[in-house]
């Protein structure tokens, strides 16, 4: 790959419009995951008996439906991503390589 | 012709011990013997097709990158759903309840941010291990070194959990001697990999994936048949049996607050530095592939956390109060804690679905082990051997062949290694290995990406201190220092070094990096222009699929 093409696309706008979008996209995901995932660690840490407490009048504890929320927001989230990025990113991505190869 | 004669030699030591067994300690799982044997004559009939496939480096390395985003998801599934996972997780659950779920999410939120932070740069950047991806700009002797120490500790520690779970339940489930045992799985992994590289790998691990999610399906449905579907029935039998509701709480696990950061660090961190599964992203054509797999990875591993946290308590209800499955004298389970999933295999379908279990929980093994190898193997062949020993003049036929030996060494390291460490708990264990890949391979790889700052000398110095720190603090802790050595008590009182070890990675990185003003760091910071938009758009990447 010459020298020339890696200076096309960085002079492309859409290659800065491509990774502003997809990385603020990607850091929030991460971020929102981050949060949420040592929010829990944070309460096992400092506050166990938070997630002890028990639901109504039954013996299932308010730490468990929060556990399964978490395994369940972390493939959502992934869910999101693809959707945006293997849509909308690549898209971008193949204009962008397109008109790298063909202003020779 | 080869193949037939070693099934042939299987069987019979299998079957002479079998015989001998009749008379002797345990009784001998019929049903079990004869799926494990379906099993084992499958993936070797896999590996002799794979072989014939198997030509160049790239094919055994990466399966000539023509893994689809769906097999690769599940490969991925199948590699992380480790007989530590399942055998670990659900034993874990079994005896502390909740805290067993601690571990899952753990295992399972490295997952979305391995996703959105390195998938598509690692497939973009690398081509067989991640190794590649760090000293893309860097320089590659030290990088490489330190990355292939690094890899080859993580698939060491994850290596014995496995060989270890191998020996125990082979010992149960068959009644073979545990040293055998361990050495019959070395054997199996060495051809598997050997013979059919990446691509026998993936297959034997899509398949043993598709086995062990249908099998833990059948043990969950089938536990929430019994209990009406109805998870408060499930949690209030169980919390009955146990005569105490301390398995619906966090608990004993994780007593302090630094200790559970810190396995929190190291699972999420971790899971993004393991070798064997970040060499997954190179089997796929392209980056679009790459996310794929990701995302149904989450899936299926996700999935597979929920059986098995239904599994770990119906095993309380299913086994507390049956003397059969305890060990009299111990009262214990037989085998330990960690039969907690197979004993309930046989509490719910009898012999046959306990052969079916413990099957595929072999098959579960001998499919990790053969990843692991496989990715231990290739930072031998292709990071120390052809890169930094050879400096990269090396034909690929030579460094292919190195890293078939690079195979058989490391099996027969593992061998010893699983009979040296037969009594550790395997839950453990990874969380071991899980605090070394966080520590050492993460930090750099993760840097080598983003940061332009990065440089060879802060990379190598602050990379060596987080896997030195991590080290040294596993050593120092409870799990060696009092369980290995015999001491009394602890030097490091918890049970995670990662909080530290991590940390003092990026700040080591971070302040060498920035001091280091010499000539090629100038250079290397002046390369990350062109290794970024590689990164971002994939132009230049390794030639996707060869097929």
């Amino acid at each position: 790959m010459s020298q020339n093409v890696y200076d096309r696309v960085r002079a492309n706008p859409k290659f800065t419009e491509l990774v502003q979008k997809r990385s603020s996209f990607a850091w929030k995901l991460t971020i929102i995951m981050l949060v949420v995932y040592y929010a829990f660690i944070l309460v096992i840490a400092f506050s166990p008996a938070t997630f002890g407490q028990t639901i109504g009048s039954g013996v299932t504890t308010v730490g468990i439906p929060v556990g399964f929320g978490i395994i369940i927001l972390s493939f959502i989230l992934t869910g999101v991503y693809i959707q945006r990025a293997n849509g909308e990113f690549d898209e971008l991505n193949n204009q962008i390589k397109e008109e790298a190869r063909s202003e020779k | 012709m080869k193949w037939g004669w070693l099934l042939l030699a299987l069987t019979n030591v299998l079957f002479a011990s079998g015989a001998a067994e009749v008379s002797g300690k345990s009784e001998v799982n019929m049903s079990a013997i004869v799926m494990f044997l379906v099993f084992v004559a499958g993936t070797l009939g896999i590996t002799y097709w794979a072989a014939k496939r198997t030509k160049t480096a790239k094919d055994f390395y990466t399966a000539g990158g023509g893994i689809t985003g769906f097999q690769n998801g599940l490969a991925i599934a199948g590699d992380y759903m480790s007989a530590a996972s399942f055998l670990g997780i659900s034993g874990l659950v079994y005896s502390k309840g909740f805290d067993g779920l601690i571990y899952s999410i753990g295992f399972l939120v490295g997952w979305p941010i391995i996703l959105f932070l390195i998938a598509e740069q690692l497939r973009n950047l690398g081509k067989y291990t991640f190794s590649d991806v760090a000293s893309y700009r860097l320089k590659q002797t030290p990088i490489r070194t330190l990355a292939a120490f690094g890899s080859l500790a993580t698939v060491a520690l994850y290596l014995i959990a496995q060989m270890v779970g191998a020996g125990q339940l082979i010992q149960i489930l068959f009644g073979l001697d545990y040293a055998y045992a361990v050495v019959m799985v070395g054997i199996l992994m060495i051809l598997y990999v050997t013979f059919g590289g990446m691509l026998a790998t993936t297959w034997v691990q899509i398949i043993k994936a598709g086995l062990l999610l249908s099998g833990a399906t059948f043990m969950a449905v089938m536990i929430m048949y019994k209990m009406d579907f109805s998870v408060e029935t499930l949690f209030s039998q169980a919390v009955a049996v146990k005569k105490s509701a301390a398995i619906m709480s966090p608990g004993g696990l994780v007593s302090d607050p630094i200790s559970a950061i810190s396995l929190g660090i190291a699972l999420m961190l971790g899971t993004a530095g393991l070798p064997h599964i970040l060499m997954r992203f190179f089997t796929v054509s392209d980056a679009k592939e790459a996310r794929k797999s990701v995302f149904y990875a989450t899936g299926f591993i996700g999935y597979f956390y929920v059986l098995t946290f239904i599994i770990g308590f119906g095993a309380i209800v299913l086994l507390t109060g049956h003397p059969q499955y305890f060990d009299a004298v111990k009262n214990t389970l037989i085998g330990g804690g960690n039969m907690a999933a197979i004993h309930s295999a046989h509490a719910i379908g009898g012999d046959l679905f306990l052969g079916f279990i413990s099957a595929v929980a072999f098959a579960t093994i001998l499919a990790v082990v053969s990843g692991l190898t496989l990715a231990g193997a290739s930072a031998v062949s292709h990071d120390l051997y052809a890169n930094v020993f050879a400096r990269g003049r090396v034909d690929e036929m030579t460094e292919m062949r190195v890293s078939k030996y690079s195979t058989i060494a490391l099996g027969i390291v593992a061998i010893f290694l699983g009979i040296a460490f037969e009594k550790q708990n395997i839950a453990f264990m990874v969380g071991l290995a899980f605090a070394i890949a966080a520590s050492a391979n993460f930090p750099i790889l993760i840097l080598s990406m983003f940061w332009k700052k990065l440089t060879t000398k802060g990379a190598v110095y602050g990379g060596g201190l987080g896997l030195f720190t991590a080290i040294v603090l596993v050593i120092l802790s409870k799990a060696v220092w009092v369980d290995v050595l015999g001491n009394k008590t602890a030097i490091y009182a918890y049970g995670n070094p990662a909080l530290f070890s991590v940390a003092i990675a990026f700040i080591g990185i971070w302040i060498i990096s920035i001091m280091d003003n010499s000539e090629d760091a100038v250079n290397e910071r002046a390369a990350y222009d062109h290794q970024f938009i590689r990164s971002q758009t994939g132009i230049g990447a390794e030639g996707a699929s060869s097929h």
